[in-house]
């Protein structure tokens, strides 16, 4: 079994409208029900995080603010999975709810270090 | 005569574990055995007592006075093991010293606690952990807990001798661990409770009475560990409400023969109202400080199954708690529940392909699940799958339940 990093991306949201707990118990169940499905396989490696959507991006010589003052899709948050194959984590990526908002996920094998 | 043989066993079991408790942990963990027969021989002392000289006005304060008695002889009589263990209690005396043998509420509850962290340790094995502390912490014979094991006298004299000779060999002491420690301990004791509480209430022994005081002994060790300040986590409250909830159906769940009653055919009224309201009560107890366990996640799916009404409310709840529940510690029973609860909660059609990824093929349960989802979708493959847990089950009582949920399935196609 190798471990794959999920890469969650979307636009971010406008406006400053913090959801209602009705809203958020409907945005978590596709994420939970999602998630559980694939711990439920025993395919789970790291549940992951949100990101939260301030933060800086460092050059050399410059610091910008936040993640988006170019790219119009910022990383929402990220879930580490393990298959055998890529084929099988990507199917794992097919149901992922940040896809049914227009987002993508970025599946990128792990490659560990022999330390 | 008749009241003091029926009291014997009874007091046994009580009062065996607190008498090898504090001799324990006065001569040393080291010298358990000793203890252990001191303890036994006090007790067939009262048999052949109590047989002839009926029994006495305070049978335990009996028990008691006997124990320490032959504790004090043994110490006197071993003066090498007594210099090592009694120099703090010797009171010199014309060469005579006053062994203080300390029988009071306090100190055997504070025995009792330090030996289970002593037995629950994680150099042996899980199930030895059981075996010593149903042998130790509980009283129980080496046959019951063969029984209770379904296996032979020889392999449990076995697995309990290596246990203690690694114990032995660790320097185990009867000690409460260090502050720091006290947690990660703690964890193994809670598994080899809820593990002990698991062989009571899922055993496929037919001794019912058996499998009942294996759930009320798990019960009143974590009770133990709930009276007790330095051990009494929000987790151990809540591993104490999850055993509550599933014990209220004790009743409801066994016939008499020892098979077992789905829970959607349970009589509700014979369901132990006292229980769940205990169980609520450490629930909420337990709903403090940071941590949300998996007794936490688990007692909260137990309280909402002590509904018995199907309502989409109560479904939606158990399988966002299997969800959180799987995040922290996949195993086959929560993901074969979760399956069925998403199930109940969502539909068939959202489930049968989960449970198809699955893949637990090996698991009578699984194929069980498969057979319910199929039912009235597809008979003929919730038959067949039916028919392949049929064939995967090994006790008569799991068979016979899988052979009436196929005989159902085919009534329903006539």
């Amino acid at each position: 079994m190798t471990e794959f990093l999920l890469i969650f991306r979307s636009t971010p949201p406008t406006g400053d409208a913090v959801p209602s707990p009705e809203q958020l118990k409907e945005i978590s169940k596709p994420w939970m029900d999602w998630i559980g499905g694939i711990a439920a396989q025993d395919k789970l490696s790291n549940r992951g995080n949100r990101l939260t959507f301030g933060g800086a991006t460092v050059k050399p010589g410059a610091v910008t603010d936040g993640p988006y003052a170019e790219i119009k899709e910022i990383i929402l948050g990220y879930t580490i999975v393990k298959a055998d194959t890529l084929g099988e984590a990507v199917e794992l990526a097919k149901a992922c709810p940040v896809l049914a908002v227009g987002g993508n996920v970025e599946v990128r094998a792990i490659a560990p270090m022999n330390v | 005569m008749q009241t003091g043989k029926e009291l014997i066993p009874h007091l046994f079991r009580t009062e065996y574990s607190k008498i090898t408790a504090v001799l324990t942990k006065l001569f040393g963990f080291e010298h358990v055995e000793i203890a252990e027969d001191i303890a036994s021989d006090t007790f067939l002392l009262a048999a052949e007592t109590w047989g002839i000289k009926g029994l006495p006005d305070s049978p335990v304060a009996w028990l008691y006075a006997v124990a320490k008695n032959r504790a004090k002889d043994y110490l006197k009589h071993h003066k090498i093991f007594s210099d090592k263990v009694t120099p703090g209690l010797q009171n010199a005396h014309n060469g005579l010293y006053e062994i203080n043998i300390d029988l009071s509420p306090k100190n055997i509850t504070d025995s009792q606690l330090q030996m289970m962290f002593a037995i629950c340790h994680p150099a042996i094995p899980a199930e030895a952990q059981i075996g010593l502390s149903l042998r130790i912490l509980c009283g129980f014979g080496i046959e019951e807990i063969s029984d209770a094991f379904l296996s032979n006298k020889e392999t449990i004299n076995k697995r309990l001798f290596r246990a203690k000779e690694k114990l032995r060999a660790e320097k185990v002491k009867l000690e409460f661990p260090a502050p720091g420690e006290i947690d990660n301990r703690l964890e193994t004791v809670l598994t080899t409770l809820y593990l002990l509480f698991n062989e009571g209430y899922y055993s496929v022994s037919q001794n019912t009475t058996l499998r009942k005081d294996l759930c009320l002994e798990a019960m009143r060790l974590n009770l133990l560990l709930v009276e007790n300040e330095q051990t009494n986590m929000p987790k151990v409250k809540a591993l104490l409400a999850l055993m509550c909830f599933h014990a209220s159906r004790f009743e409801a769940r066994t016939k008499q023969n020892g098979e077992l009653i789905a829970y959607d055919d349970q009589d509700t009224a014979l369901w132990d109202d006292e229980l769940i309201q205990q169980g609520k009560l450490y629930l909420n107890l337990a709903a403090e400080g940071t941590e949300v366990s998996k007794y936490h996640l688990e007692a909260a799916i137990a309280h909402w199954h002590t509904i018995k009404a199907d309502t989409t409310e109560k479904w939606q709840n158990i399988l966002q708690l299997y969800n959180r529940l799987l995040l922290i510690e996949y195993s086959p029973a929560a993901a074969l529940n979760r399956t069925y609860a998403l199930a109940k909660a969502d539909g068939k059609d959202i489930a049968i392909p989960e449970a198809e990824k699955l893949k637990l093929e090996k698991s009578h349960l699984y194929f069980s699940l498969l057979g319910y989802l199929y039912a009235e979708v597809d008979d003929k493959k919730a038959v067949a799958h039916l028919k392949t847990a049929l064939k995967l089950a090994k006790s008569g009582s799991d068979k016979a339940t899988i052979q009436k949920s196929i005989d159902k399935v085919l009534q329903g196609q006539r």
